[in-house]
């Protein structure tokens, strides 16, 4: 689950990380009354989780109250990389000294936790050259190790030991949050030598959701994903016209680019997962069949543990429910494949031997 | 630490050569008793289930106990599968590695980072290997499988597929065994952002078989292993023909595609890194899974 910035600053308030104060808003409404309790002047900020929101125009500072009138409104609607804004940050603005970078990450290849830092901070860590590197195991980081991090990037006395601190809190985030990321950037130096996250990114594992229902008011899911995830499927809605269903990760984005090279545009990527059944597929019908702009399904079924007539025993049920009207493309192979096909033989469903023929159907035979 | 063919089949000359223990965990859960069904019916010796307060019956003929201590105790065996709920997947690793099991598969979805990290951690302190979490298994076609996967398409030859997802791992293996090429061992690694057997590490379990002809890299997109993989093979000056499959490239960024380690931030973990990297290495990237033993017939210059 990935926290948006004032969720995120939320959580970093309650481990002692000091964050500008700021207030979060849906409306104009509140937002007026948020901007009597900071002051002016403040910053704006777009509240979605995508990067790149100050080059979007997300953030702003605002420095009266004619100025919110235009800008709260201006950047509520706004769309950055597809995403529309999940609520509006009201910010105090800060005298900032210098940015610096703190992260800590879980390092796949290392299989550890690593710390990032870096005396240039508010711009992207991959493009900043001098970084400060340090595994630290399962994600807690020892004082020693903390200082030698604020040593390396130059940091003395009080900012030393502001940022050594600061590393420690975020440790203790980490560890027992369970993130994939812990990331302040830029971590600010302000102008009165107190050190400030002014942006924060976290990235909690799923799997250990249930670990934490303290979390569970961040989690932010479309009613149709969440209908996927209680039937067990994995589900990414994506803008094109051609749902794509089939079992396996791997198997369904292989399919995806397939049709992607073959120029379709997927609508979904829809994988019916290793313990589905016929309830369950039927259930991944009725949701393809409320996405908007499906004009077609393909399928590709490698069957095993899922047995491919339990797939063709759902679309029958489809069609005969009504909740499919646009073309079915299939390709299954594997467990009862033969069986599967003499079901779905007198079906909607256009059956082919090879995954790329009913690409190339699907493709052509959508009416685009 | 042991490599995972000796553990696997063993020695010609020992009694047990080809027919190793297994121990399952969670034997009597609904998933559990399915899988045990099927691995019996493939010929994998399951010698021992584990389910806690279950000790003392059978499951078809095959004895239950309480603890992997238990079971290690009473069979000897030094491999294990399990096949508990993710929330339980940490509790039952730790008792089989202090058991003393020297293989571990670890087939569940979902388990949480943290706890796999912990599991890794003890697997190594004690020199066992552990394959997953969330992974269809290993096997060794005709002999021995430790997993979920589908008997049909496998078949005995000499080709290792080592790969991140499952049902590709069926699909590639099921054209490669079409063409001609069979397996001498396939393992899937799993979907997860840490594997306890990396590709690294799989590629070193399998490149010194006897008689290896080619190798099968299958990876999708999330993480970098595929690009120490090349980069590993370059390094070790590896001969055999190698072919590879990246699944993801028309995925979108930052959206977790199915596996909870299939996800590209920035470009970190993107599939042009992976096919840029094996370009690197002279390994060939199939843009289709029925292209792969095309490419593989390429760099071993046979025909089709």
């Amino acid at each position: 689950m990935r926290l948006l910035e004032f969720q995120a600053k939320e959580i970093f308030r309650e481990y002692g990380i000091a964050v500008p104060p700021g207030r979060s808003s849906d409306t104009i409404e509140d937002a007026r009354r948020d901007a009597q309790t900071l002051g002016y002047p403040f910053m704006i900020k777009f509240q979605a989780p995508v990067g790149g929101r100050g080059k979007a125009g997300g953030i702003q500072k605002c420095s009266n109250a004619d100025e919110l009138e235009i800008k709260y409104p201006q950047i509520r609607n706004m769309t950055i990389k597809g995403e529309r804004a999940r609520a509006i940050l009201l910010e105090k603005t800060a005298e900032i000294r210098k940015e610096l970078y703190l992260s800590l990450f879980l390092n796949r290849s290392k299989r550890c936790y690593t710390v990032i830092a870096s005396a240039e901070g508010g711009v992207e860590i991959e493009s900043v050259k001098s970084q400060t590197i340090r595994e630290v195991g399962l994600g807690n980081v020892p004082a020693e190790v903390a200082a030698e991090v604020a040593a390396e990037l130059g940091l003395q006395e009080s900012a030393a030991e502001q940022f050594a601190d600061m590393l420690a809190r975020l440790s203790r985030l980490a560890v027992e949050k369970e993130v994939e990321l812990a990331e302040i950037n830029p971590l600010a130096i302000l102008q009165d030598g107190a050190l400030v996250a002014l942006d924060g990114k976290v990235i909690t594992d799923d799997n250990a959701n249930f670990r934490h229902p303290e979390m569970s008011k961040y989690r932010e899911e479309s009613e149709i994903e969440e209908r996927a995830e209680k039937s067990g499927f994995s589900l990414v809605e994506l803008d094109g016209n051609i749902a794509v269903v089939g079992n396996g990760a791997g198997l369904v984005m292989s399919t995806l680019d397939m049709l992607s090279d073959s120029g379709g545009k997927p609508a979904c990527f829809l994988d019916v997962g290793g313990g589905a059944t016929t309830e369950s597929v039927y259930e991944a019908l009725s949701l393809i069949s409320r996405m908007r702009g499906v004009t077609g399904i393909l399928v590709n079924l490698y069957g095993g543990i899922v047995k491919t007539t339990t797939v063709a025993s759902a679309f029958l049920k489809a069609y005969e429910d009504g909740i499919i009207d646009v073309p079915v493309f299939a390709r299954l192979k594997g467990a009862e494949s033969d069986q599967a096909r003499i079901m779905l033989a007198d079906s909607r469903t256009r059956l082919f031997g090879t995954v790329e023929d009913a690409i190339g159907a699907a493709v052509t035979g959508d009416g685009r | 630490m042991t490599g995972i063919l000796e553990i696997l089949r063993g020695s010609e000359g020992d009694p047990d050569y080809n027919n190793k223990g297994v121990i399952v965990q969670g034997i009597t859960g609904a998933y559990g008793s399915l899988h045990t069904r099927n691995m019996v019916s493939y010929g994998t010796n399951i010698v021992a289930g584990v389910t806690p307060n279950k000790g003392g019956q059978t499951f078809e003929g095959i004895p239950v106990y309480d603890t992997m201590q238990e079971a290690v105790e009473a069979t000897g065996a030094a491999i294990s599968a399990v096949f508990v709920p993710a929330r339980f997947f940490k509790g039952a690793a730790f008792d089989a590695l202090n058991a003393g099991i020297k293989l571990l598969v670890a087939i569940p979805e979902h388990v949480p980072v943290r706890d796999t990290m912990e599991v890794v951690r003890l697997a190594e302190s004690k020199g066992a290997i552990v394959i997953g979490p969330n992974t269809p298994g290993v096997i060794i076609p005709q002999v021995t499988k430790i997993g979920i996967m589908p008997p049909m398409p496998f078949k005995a030859g000499n080709v290792a597929v080592i790969s991140k997802s499952g049902t590709l791992l069926y699909e590639i293996s099921d054209a490669l065994t079409s063409a001609g090429f069979g397996q001498c061992i396939t393992i899937g690694i799993g979907g997860d952002p840490i594997n306890g057997t990396k590709l690294v590490d799989a590629f070193e379990m399998v490149k010194d078989t006897p008689g290896l002809e080619g190798l099968v890299i299958v990876g999708e997109i999330g993480g970098d292993a595929e690009e120490m993989l090349a980069q590993r093979i370059m390094d070790t000056g590896f001969s055999r023909p190698a072919v590879a499959y990246i699944a993801g490239r028309a995925a979108p960024k930052e959206k977790r595609m199915g596996h909870a380690g299939a996800i590209v931030m920035g470009t970190y973990g993107s599939a042009e890194s992976k096919v840029g990297m094996f370009a690197k290495a002279n390994i060939p990237v199939a843009t289709r899974p029925a292209e792969v033993p095309v490419l593989l017939a390429g760099k071993m210059k046979k025909s089709l």
